[in-house]
């Protein structure tokens, strides 16, 4: 980019919806921002097309009483965002305002407001020592956020080596105090404060490698962590009609996985879900630290209703502050609901720049763009030999509940977990909707992360869940038999092998997310219940006919959903336990 | 809508469609209103010295040479108490022989509220209708559309449902509304005693197609105002929405604008959102509830009109005739209510949610009898007594003309459990059966 003293305008000659045609004399460059003049009011946009001189700007707020001739500053910079202590529990829109700092009920166009508290003092302790040569990324320091180090990182938009010239003691400081003073070879001086800004289309890297995921990242949701586990640094998606559970499933991951970070991208959906969110995280205990949830939780907010434009900046903006997170050697999890709104904002800009249309009228660069989103998650060794990692887990919404329109297949070819929400589980009342059969996870082909399994959950672990898979397939092809032939025509076994998978299904698979115990699993737990319920699968019973199987299954089937419901190896959980082993042992051959 | 009055100017029109013409301006602003030959349209489109005119009661009689005064303002809609009982059309002009409504002059499609100001919604709307009230329960500040074919009688169900929730002012949105039935709503309203509850903002399938695009606008600003600036609880009902896709697929299509699924354009999503989302709960105790009509095609709710409203809305109601009883329920399987977890068994009586959840399990099992049934084999004694409690079941509680309490409706439901089943055959918590069961 150049970089120019004067500033360089430009002048409105088109106005459709939120994309302004332009021209300018001064040179610009792709996805600079600029600013719109209005009256008194200044509107963000952003270049994504040039041709000759004519520019076109998609513009980030309402465009109403736009006008030919109207004045626009180019700015040299790209969209960014501010990176520093102080993001954790805020609110943003898409563009990195804080939503709390406006004081008015309804969103005005042209605000804007601080990302990060200007009045806060934070208590900053070096980690390195003045006269240390140090590059972009490196740690010069710590902050205490709620339960989180905040490294104080040198700036990621130096490159070069850097000598330390100055570094302050140990001390509270605000934002904007300078902490540091780095030298570059050339002798030219740079001031280090508590914050940086980074573009957020621009891959933050700074790390030394990404290696392959290998470790599992626990959700507490048993149909993933069991079946379908994603792996810390992964990626991950979750397509599904409306009302099979996609939000609920989601707010069940945030508020229990094992992550330091976790960011939300409410990207064009329901309001009230953000409300839902923090009205309850600052009530709820984070299960891993014991704090309060909203403590390790960043909400970027672009609902529904909030311009279109600011909907893909909302996606970057978490991906970004999640990268930024991650170089300071922490576990962040990004929930992004739903990227098919954000491919919807980029189909509405293509259609306005008349590009010719892929499949769905989408863009053709659909695929390329999630793949390239997509893969900004990942495991990585930083310089000093710590870890981080960002998980990417996105909902998408595919028109008509169908899985073969553009969005699902593009982000199929990106996300290694395949989450697929079945209507007929959701209609069936067996939440989570998670079809067991039609989902995958690519985490379990890897070698390291099946030596990951047998060193932290058992040997057998992997033996364990391809025979659940196994019973469940089986199931279903009885099941279709017993619905063709009728109960009488097949043979009774056929009933026994269908019922078994009907425990796997409502002991396992089937969760409340809405009871505090049963909501949340951790891994222990799961192995214990999988044990239990594959030993049941393995013995043989003595019925007369289908209806005792029935009958029996159902027995079984009550007793472990109340262990579900019980704390684990409490008094009451061991009663159960006994409970079921007397009924079993009834009808059981020895 | 009144402007100030500019002086109209005659302007070279260059371009003629159905629904928008084109003429050469240097002064238009973007989405400002005009009056073309006495026409209102709105700026749609600018490109240069070539300005697109949405004309909203279609192009006809538009000369190459017209006059056209551009107002310098976007639509507005005057807001005061004055709006209370009154008949407005889609420009916000008394139909009911009234005088002028004056007031504060406000923006329609106005910016969108900030979500750190909204509150949880958590006040219960009780319809009296059990397909609503025990399986669906609608909250206030909550956006959920009926999803019926044409010939099922959502007009009537929502008309009872605004004279029985406790509203304090309830805003009709008619889009393209059946004479017929607009008669019906003021006849229903007027009898009720209602009147001065209710501002109604009406097109009719005899005003123009293009104009149905400012009605949800004007009825949402009206909301806005006795929300905001009055505390109300307001209550906002559509009908019909699918007409108003309709519209916008029009003025897409008149402006050469790439479709997409289903010949809607491809901001659709975005457009519905724009209006539902004004649905909202203040903490100060206003609050905005949407309820609207979408009509659907032979049930088809993977048509991108219901598809893409579902992703929107807090759930959906689905009427569906019944054939064995012989009338309109809302189907237990394909509603939703969203938020009813705000409320059942905080708001309601403790055994709500599993009662609710029991009766409908025990409504999918008939659903399994009689698909056995049809397919020729044997019944069992389980199956027999499902399919005579799905019957009383959608008699006492699906069908839409019930109107009870919903202590009642739980009552019901634990006569008909007791009629037909076992205790240890509902799965519902001992507590509540010790409590509730009725011998």
């Amino acid at each position: 980019m150049t970089t120019t003293s004067t500033i360089k305008k430009g002048t409105v000659t088109g106005i459709i919806s939120n994309l302004v045609m332009a021209v300018s004399d001064a040179p610009v460059a792709q996805n600079e921002i600029c600013y719109i003049s209005i009256g008194e009011e200044q509107l963000l946009g952003e270049i994504i097309k040039v041709i000759g001189k004519d520019i076109f700007i998609q513009c980030f707020e309402s465009t109403r009483g736009m006008k030919v001739g109207n004045t626009i500053r180019f700015t040299d910079e790209m969209l960014e965002v501010t990176l520093g202590p102080g993001m954790l529990s805020k609110i943003y829109d898409g563009l990195q305002n804080d939503l709390k700092k406006f004081d008015s009920l309804l969103i005005k166009r042209g605000k804007r407001s601080e990302a990060l508290d200007t009045s806060s003092r934070w208590h900053f302790v070096p980690l390195v020592e003045q006269g240390k040569t140090v590059s972009a990324g490196d740690w010069l320091g710590e902050v205490k956020e709620n339960a989180i180090p905040h490294r104080i990182m040198v700036p990621f938009k130096l490159s070069g080596r850097y000598k330390i010239k100055k570094l302050v003691d140990e001390g509270d400081f605000g934002i904007d105090d300078v902490l540091a003073i780095l030298e570059s070879e050339e002798g030219e001086n740079i001031d280090v404060k508590l914050w940086q800004k980074w573009p957020v289309k621009k891959p933050l890297k700074g790390y030394v490698e990404k290696v392959r995921p290998f470790a599992m990242l626990e959700t507490g949701v048993r149909i993933i962590d069991t079946l379908i586990p994603i792996a810390e640094g992964g990626t991950g998606f979750i397509p599904g009609p409306f009302g099979t559970g996609k939000t609920v499933l989601q707010h069940a991951i945030s508020k229990q996985a094992d992550a330091d970070v976790i960011i939300f991208a409410a990207c064009g959906e329901r309001a009230n879900e953000i409300v839902d969110v923090f009205t309850e995280f600052p009530e709820l205990d984070d299960p891993h630290t014991g704090r309060k949830l909203m403590e390790r939780t960043i909400i970027i907010a672009n609902t529904s209703n909030m311009p279109v434009a600011a909907r893909e900046a909302s996606v970057y903006t978490a991906m970004t502050i999640a990268e930024y997170f991650r170089n300071m050697g922490l576990k962040v999890l990004i929930l992004a609901d739903s990227t098919s709104r954000w491919a919807q904002a980029l189909r509405e800009m293509s259609n306005r720049l008349e590009e010719l249309p892929g499949p769905d009228a989408f863009p053709m660069d659909l695929t390329a763009v999630i793949a390239n989103f997509y893969a900004r998650a990942g495991y990585v060794f930083l310089t000093n030999g710590s870890t981080g990692s960002i998980t990417f887990l996105g909902t998408v919404s595919p028109s008509g509940g169908n899985l073969k329109e553009p969005v699902t297949e593009a982000t199929k070819k990106s996300a290694r977990c395949f989450y697929a929400l079945s209507q007929k589980r959701a209609d069936q009342k067996r939440y989570p909707a998670v079809d067991p059969t039609e989902s995958y996870s690519k985490y379990l082909e890897y070698p390291e992360m099946q030596n990951y399994l047998h060193e932290h959950i058992s040997a057998l672990w992997i033996d364990m869940v391809t025979r659940t898979k196994d019973i469940l397939l089986r199931g279903r092809e009885v099941h279709d038999q017993i619905n063709i032939l009728g109960d009488d025509g097949v043979p009774l076994d056929y009933h026994v092998q269908f019922w078994k998978a009907e425990v796997i299904d409502f002991v396992i698979l089937q969760q409340d997310a809405f009871d505090t115990i049963d909501a949340m699993t951790p891994i222990v737990r799961q192995k214990y219940m999988l044990q239990l319920v594959l030993q049941i699968c393995q013995m043989e019973f003595d019925f007369k006919d289908f209806e005792e199987v029935a009958g029996f299954f159902k027995r079984i089937i009550n007793k472990l959903k109340q262990l579900n419901y019980s704390t684990y190896e409490s008094e009451q959980f061991k009663k159960i336990v006994e409970e079921y082993t007397l009924i079993i042992n009834e009808k059981r051959i020895a | 809508m009144e402007y100030k009055a500019f002086q109209p100017i005659f302007y070279n029109i260059t371009r003629i469609n159905k629904a928008t013409c084109e003429l050469q301006c240097h002064m238009a602003s973007y989405d400002e209103m005009a009056i073309i030959n006495g026409k209102l349209a709105q700026v749609v489109k600018i490109v240069g010295d070539q300005v697109t005119l949405q004309v909203f009661s279609g192009t006809e009689g538009i000369p190459t040479d017209a006059e056209v005064l551009f107002t310098g303002e976007p639509p507005i809609l005057k807001v005061s108490e004055d709006l209370a009982g009154r008949f407005l059309n889609a420009y916000g002009k008394p139909i009911d022989n009234g005088p002028e409504v004056q007031g504060e002059p406000r923006m329609i499609g106005g910016p969108s509220i900030n979500p750190t100001k909204r509150e949880r919604p958590s006040e219960l709307i009780l319809t009296g209708i059990a397909g609503i009230d025990l399986n669906n329960t609608l909250v206030t500040g909550q956006k959920i559309p009926f999803f019926a074919d044409p010939e099922q009688p959502f007009n009537q169900v929502m008309a009872d449902v605004a004279l029985r929730a406790k509203a304090d002012r309830i805003i009709l949105g008619g889009i393209g509304l059946q004479h017929d039935d607009y008669l019906f709503f003021k006849n229903i309203f007027e009898n009720a005693g209602a009147i001065d509850r209710i501002v109604s903002f009406i097109n009719t399938t005899e005003d123009p197609s293009v104009e149905r695009l400012l009605i949800p606008d004007m009825a949402l600003t009206a909301a806005e105002y006795f929300a905001i600036d009055r505390n109300e609880k307001v209550l906002v009902l559509l009908t019909d929405l699918t007409l108003y896709c309709d519209a916008l697929s029009i003025v897409s299509n008149n402006m050469d604008q790439i479709s997409s699924k289903d010949n809607m354009p491809a901001s659709l999503y975005s457009d519905l959102a724009r209006l539902y989302e004004k649905a909202v709960q203040f903490p100060a105790g206003g609050s905005i509830t949407i309820i609207a009509v979408t009509t659907l095609s032979g049930g088809d709710i993977t048509h991108a009109i219901p598809d893409n409203t579902g992703y929107i809305t807090e759930g959906q109601l689905f009427l569906r005739r019944d054939a064995e009883i012989g009338k309109t329920i809302v189907d237990p399987f394909r509603s939703l209510s969203r938020l009813k977890q705000l409320v059942i068994g905080k708001k309601t009586r403790e055994d709500h949610p599993q009662v609710m959840n029991t009766a409908v399990r025990l409504y999918s099992d008939s659903a399994n009898a009689r698909t056995k049934l049809e397919n020729g084999f044997d019944l069992n004694d389980y199956d027999k007594r499902c399919l005579s409690y799905a019957k009383e079941y959608s008699e006492k509680l699906l069908a839409i003309d019930v109107n009870v309490d919903i202590e009642d409706m739980l009552n019901t439901s634990w006569s008909l459990f007791s009629r037909y089943f076992k205790k240890e055959e509902l799965a519902i918590r001992q507590d509540l059966v010790d409590k509730y069961w009725k011998d």
